[in-house]
């Protein structure tokens, strides 16, 4: 199942912000989670989570800090703030009112009836 | 993994790690970022049973084009796509020795400069009293002698020169301040204005590292005296609000910040402006395209239909020009103007590139300035003859004769060049050739003139 762009785009941010909200984490790891939670349906092309994670970091949503090991290539680690808490919150919440709309639709099944158009200015 | 292909994997990262750099969109944080996102995909790869380079192919692969990749970085960090002026370091890079040295020095000359103009103050030599005179005379060398100062120091010039130097300054202090010229005479209003020009190209020494005789080094101090003069410009204006708001906002609380104003901000800002604008020149030289060429792009044309217009105006009606006391200084000026625009123009052109529609541009509007200029002369010099030689008509028809040889010159070379039979650099040559005749003039009319004119 190949996952249209536009849906990519429109949840790679709640996502991210829902991975963060568990912990700290830092690039690679949390693409690896995007991958496994998708079930490998979430085709993500790697660098562009950088984007993502530089502008929700000057939006304040994360805060980011380069931890350096004594052994081994330093690593920047992003971490959740309160405000990007609320805007996961926020997220959620508008996620879930699509979600239901929709399920509304798949259920409704043929009790959905098509409207007739009305029959306007053709008595001319 | 082996260490052989280990060392392989290296050498790649570092290729596409080195190509990463080359995007302007990319900070040195970043590549590192998603350097380590490269690793550690190509870990897991190779964990799950792939060779180091088919894993390298892979992973970079994933990561996506580098031009999708850097649109989006540009998307996000938008004002990468600006060139910054960054005063400290680099994007985290550690700035060069060099870089670090430039600030502290830059601040000691501008400080310098500062205290030195408040100096003879201490001998009571008062700014607003009758020894304004004394000022006026030495403004070229309280203003000019740190800047030249700030060079000697930030090149490491040889003693030699900067004895050179010394002996320059110190011909000028004594020549405008050991003659007996009176406040109001017209030796010494020459003497004031050609002082900073001759000692501007001293500083030009000073730039030059006192590497002063090559072609190369003196179109750098071409390039910088108009950005130079641009930056200066630019602080003045930032200095006149700051004036304007300290002036209107303490008489608002009914104290009088004229004095203030007029006797420290004014003069001290004024010198240390001088050092700093320098500065500024010499730290955005890489990072913001130039200012002087630009305005000339956009100015050569409007002064070329000018000069044509006027061109036909004079022969339509027939005026000849009214010979009044300043108008040889306005067509000096023309002059001063025209040359600017042939020489910024110059300085930022390719030389190998073909002629083009702009030279020839350039060429109609050096050839219409001579026409006129020699119209002027013609009117002028029968006035002169008729009464006789003062050192102001001497100084202005001088400059015109020396700025007069250079454009017919130029326009000579301009035209061999436009027709294809001469290379572009025989111009650029002529030019920084040219140069010490400018000094030459400038020193005559500061140590010859006073004399020769008996300091009236």
């Amino acid at each position: 199942m190949h996952i249209t762009k536009d849906l990519v785009a429109a949840s790679a941010t709640p996502l991210v912000l829902g991975i963060l909200a568990e912990g700290e984490s830092y690039g690679y790891a949390i693409l690896k989670q995007v991958n496994e939670l998708s079930g490998g349906h979430l085709e993500w092309t790697d660098g562009l989570l950088y984007p993502l994670l530089h502008r929700l970091e000057r939006l304040g949503h994360v805060e980011s800090t380069w931890h350096s090991p004594v052994e081994g290539r330093r690593r920047k680690y992003y971490r959740i703030t309160d405000q990007g808490l609320k805007e996961l919150a926020e997220q959620r919440r508008q996620w879930a009112a699509v979600v239901d709309t929709l399920r509304g639709v798949w259920n409704a099944g043929t009790s959905l009836r098509p409207i007739p158009a009305p029959a306007w200015g053709v008595t001319g | 993994m082996t260490v052989d292909s280990n060392n392989d994997l290296e050498k790649q990262i570092a290729e596409w790690r080195a190509y990463m750099r080359r995007r302007r969109e990319l900070h040195q944080t970043d590549a590192e970022e998603l350097e380590d996102h490269l690793r550690g995909r190509i870990a897991d790869l190779t964990e799950a049973g792939l060779q180091a380079d088919e894993a390298f192919l892979i992973a970079v692969k994933r990561m996506g084009s580098l031009d999708e990749l850097s649109r989006e970085f540009a998307r996000e960090h938008s004002e990468r796509l600006w060139k910054q002026l960054v005063l400290t370091g680099d994007d985290g890079g550690a700035p060069s020795a060099a870089k670090r040295r430039e600030l502290p020095i830059m601040i000691a000359c501008a400080a310098g400069a500062a205290l030195a103009i408040k100096a003879p103050g201490l001998f009571g030599v008062d700014m607003n009293d009758d020894d304004s005179g004394f000022y006026l005379r030495n403004m070229g060398l309280f203003a000019l002698a740190p800047l030249a100062a700030y060079f000697a120091w930030l090149r490491r010039v040889r003693p030699a020169v900067v004895g050179v130097l010394v002996a320059l300054f110190a011909l000028g202090a004594v020549a405008v301040n050991a003659y007996p010229m009176g406040i109001d005479t017209q030796t010494i209003v020459l003497s004031t204005i050609h002082l900073p020009i001759a000692l501007w190209l001293v500083v030009g020494v000073a730039y030059t590292g006192g590497d002063w005789r090559s072609d190369r080094r003196r179109m750098d101090f071409i390039r910088f005296t108009g950005e130079w003069f641009i930056y200066f410009v630019l602080i003045a204006l930032g200095g006149g609000v700051l004036t304007a708001f300290t002036v209107g906002t303490f008489s608002a609380i009914g104290l009088n910040a004229e004095t203030f104003v007029g006797n420290w901000l004014v003069p001290c800002g004024a010198v240390a402006a001088v050092v700093v604008a320098a500065w500024l020149v010499e730290a955005k030289q890489s990072v913001v395209e130039n200012m002087a060429p630009v305005l000339t792009r956009v100015f050569t044309p409007l002064f070329t239909v000018t000069l044509l217009v006027l061109l036909g105006a004079i022969a339509w009606t027939s005026n000849g020009i009214d010979v009044q006391r300043d108008v040889l200084i306005i067509f000096d000026l023309l002059l001063v103007v025209v040359l600017g625009l042939l020489l910024y123009a110059i300085s930022a052109r390719d030389p190998a590139a073909p002629p083009g529609v702009f030279d020839k541009l350039q060429l109609a509007l050096v050839v219409s300035a001579l026409v006129i200029d020699v119209l002027v002369l013609a009117a002028i010099t029968g006035r002169i003859t008729e009464f006789g030689f003062t050192a102001n008509k001497t100084a202005a028809l001088g400059e015109n004769l020396v700025l007069l040889a250079n454009l017919a010159w130029s326009a000579w070379l301009f035209l061999g060049f436009v027709r294809g039979r001469l290379p572009f650099g025989r111009m650029e040559h002529w030019q920084t050739r040219y140069l010490p005749v400018y000094a030459a003039w400038a020193w005559i009319v500061v140590l010859v003139f006073p004399p020769l004119f008996d300091f009236a």
